[in-house]
């Protein structure tokens, strides 16, 4: 968002349909969210408020922060992996022609599976005794059993969410780099440019926008799984793959504990916003700073 | 040495694809043998191509329902999620107005709340509408998640068309409806494709909310794949089979927005 724009209060009316949808659907849950975290829920009818017992609780759980330590590890190595790849895949696919098609197809696959058929598929290609993936790694003389190993079962899971998640890093950054029109190319050769500099005064800025959602989406959606590795391996072994999600989940419907589970929620929630506008203004201004030093 | 660094660039691509495909593959596989065989013994390919799970969804009414149900409420969500971003999008890259960077913000933190404990309220919310098991339900809880993603990738392929362009047609004498339908649509079907195909594609694969909200009705082919857990164990060739066939509508619209991801913006040409 540039400085330039027109000042437009009628834009609101613009905004009103999405603010009244979105509000329809999130903020009332939340608000019951809100509401059971700081009571006492006894029976169908029956609470006492308990202010901020809960959240005091949660707080001092240290199964919470064992969970919070490998649900930061987890996400940060998804970033690590999946954002370097997925801008890598951008540049080497196809710019147009039968082949871009079909590389885009097949590259757009593993997004379209549901999550809970992703797990079940896993399940069986990392079976070392029936499954390909698992096989393989045994015939390559390695001793891989994700069901027994914890750090064989969290190094699948990542491999799983790396094979289900950079197509969709690759997929924005490739629609980025088809935006760039060909006149920046043009003027890049006259001057004679590298194409390490193409990259790095052309496409990367030109793809801070995509970026920035891809990182942001990659970044809460990795911190919020849920699915793939309780179908995998079911948090285990032990509790190698307990990611906060799960963790939250065994407390609200294996326990039924509503109000810590609902406190537990809302501190969860508060962590991801914390980190995705960290995020997002990290990347805001290092995209700032760049546009003054390619002004000078 | 050109030549070399393309054979470099295409086996690297070749790999990846490898690795996309290999789990695809062992999902075909799968949906290719019987129960005994999946579990039995190791085998690099399907010792017979039996269809006999295939059959089973084909014909089975509560299988085919399955994906007839989610089909509707995902191409609804999509419609729905594209058709209130677009002009929230617009005013976000035009305008500045009170309030306008914090509501940009605020509206992804709705993706942000985890599913679990939200299942619930979502839950009571719906019935006490009256909405419970239909498609509708499904198709505007997605929008949590769906708008606001929207929102965003239209707003960044939005704010790629330069000014100018909205300032030349008023000053042509267009009326806002007919610049915005017929000059600036056409300039950011990139960005629309692409969104389209992301609605389309989160919608679809959601499970917890889809199930919640559901019974019967409008129950979605993910939810009715987790009956396939019986007595008689795992009912791996049909799950794999039914999984195979859910990457089928995906495939199809992504195949149809391919040259919108492909050809970016036609500004040059304006």
């Amino acid at each position: 968002m540039s400085p330039t724009k027109s000042i437009n209060q009628r834009a609101w009316w613009f905004v009103l349909p999405v603010l009244v949808s979105v509000a329809f659907s999130a903020v009332i849950p939340l608000m019951t969210v809100v509401n059971y975290s700081v009571q006492d829920i006894l029976g169908p009818s029956q609470s006492v408020f308990v202010g901020w017992e809960w959240y005091k609780e949660v707080l001092r759980d240290s199964e919470l922060h064992t969970a919070l330590y490998r649900q930061l590890l987890f996400s940060t190595s998804v970033l690590a992996i999946q954002l370097p790849l997925g801008v890598g895949l951008a540049l080497l696919m196809p710019v147009q022609g039968w082949r871009a098609s079909l590389v885009l197809v097949l590259l757009a696959m593993p997004l379209l599976v549901p999550w809970n058929v992703v797990g079940t598929i896993w399940q069986i290609f990392a079976r070392d005794d029936i499954g390909l993936l698992g096989h393989v790694l045994t015939l390559l003389g390695l001793d891989y059993n994700y069901s027994q190993d914890p750090a064989d079962a969290w190094i699948t899971v990542l491999i799983m969410d790396v094979w289900h998640w950079t197509p969709l890093v690759a997929l924005l950054a490739y629609a980025g780099l088809r935006a760039i029109p060909e006149a920046y190319y043009q003027a890049a050769r006259i001057d004679g440019a590298s194409r390490w500099a193409v990259f790095r005064h052309i496409q990367l800025p030109k793809m801070r926008g995509v970026l920035t959602i891809a990182v942001l989406l990659r970044f809460m959606d990795s911190f919020m799984i849920y699915t793939e590795p309780f179908v995998l391996t079911g948090g285990g072994p032990g509790t190698a793959t307990t990611f906060l999600s799960q963790y939250l989940t065994q407390k609200a419907v294996g326990q039924f504990d509503l109000g810590p589970a609902a406190a537990f929620s809302l501190i969860y929630f508060l962590i991801i916003l914390l980190l995705c506008f960290v995020l997002y203004n990290f990347i805001q201004n290092a995209g700032t700073q760049q546009q003054r030093g390619n002004r000078a | 040495m050109k030549a070399r660094a393309s054979a470099v660039r295409l086996s690297l691509l070749v790999a990846y694809l490898l690795f996309t495909l290999a789990p695809i593959y062992w999902m075909v596989h799968m949906s290719l043998r019987t129960n005994e065989a999946i579990t039995g013994r190791f085998a690099w390919f399907p010792e017979s191509l039996s269809l006999a799970n295939y059959r089973t969804i084909f014909t089975d009414p509560a299988w085919y329902g399955g994906y007839i149900n989610s089909i509707t409420y995902v191409l609804l969500n999509t419609v729905l999620s594209v058709g209130l971003a677009l002009p929230a999008a617009y005013a976000f890259s035009r305008y500045s107005f009170v309030g306008d960077k914090h509501l940009f913000f605020w509206l992804l933190t709705n993706r942000m709340t985890p599913p679990a404990v939200f299942l619930l309220p979502f839950f009571q919310l719906y019935t006490a509408v009256g909405l419970m098991d239909t498609h509708i339900a499904v198709a505007l809880a997605h929008l949590v998640f769906n708008v606001p993603l929207a929102v965003w990738i239209l707003e960044g392929f939005m704010s790629g068309v330069p000014r100018e362009i909205d300032e030349t047609a008023y000053i042509d004498g267009y009326s806002f409806a007919h610049f915005f339908v017929r000059l600036f649509l056409p300039l950011i079907k990139a960005g629309v494709g692409v969104t389209a195909f992301f609605c389309f594609m989160f919608s679809w694969v959601e499970l917890l909310l889809a199930r919640t909200l559901t019974s019967v009705d409008a129950k979605p082919i993910a939810a009715t794949m987790t009956r396939t857990v019986s007595a008689a164990g795992m009912d791996w060739g049909t799950l794999a089979a039914a999984g195979v066939l859910t990457i089928v509508p995906g495939a199809i619209v992504i195949y149809f927005v391919r040259h919108y991801i492909a050809k970016g913006f036609a500004m040059g040409r304006v």
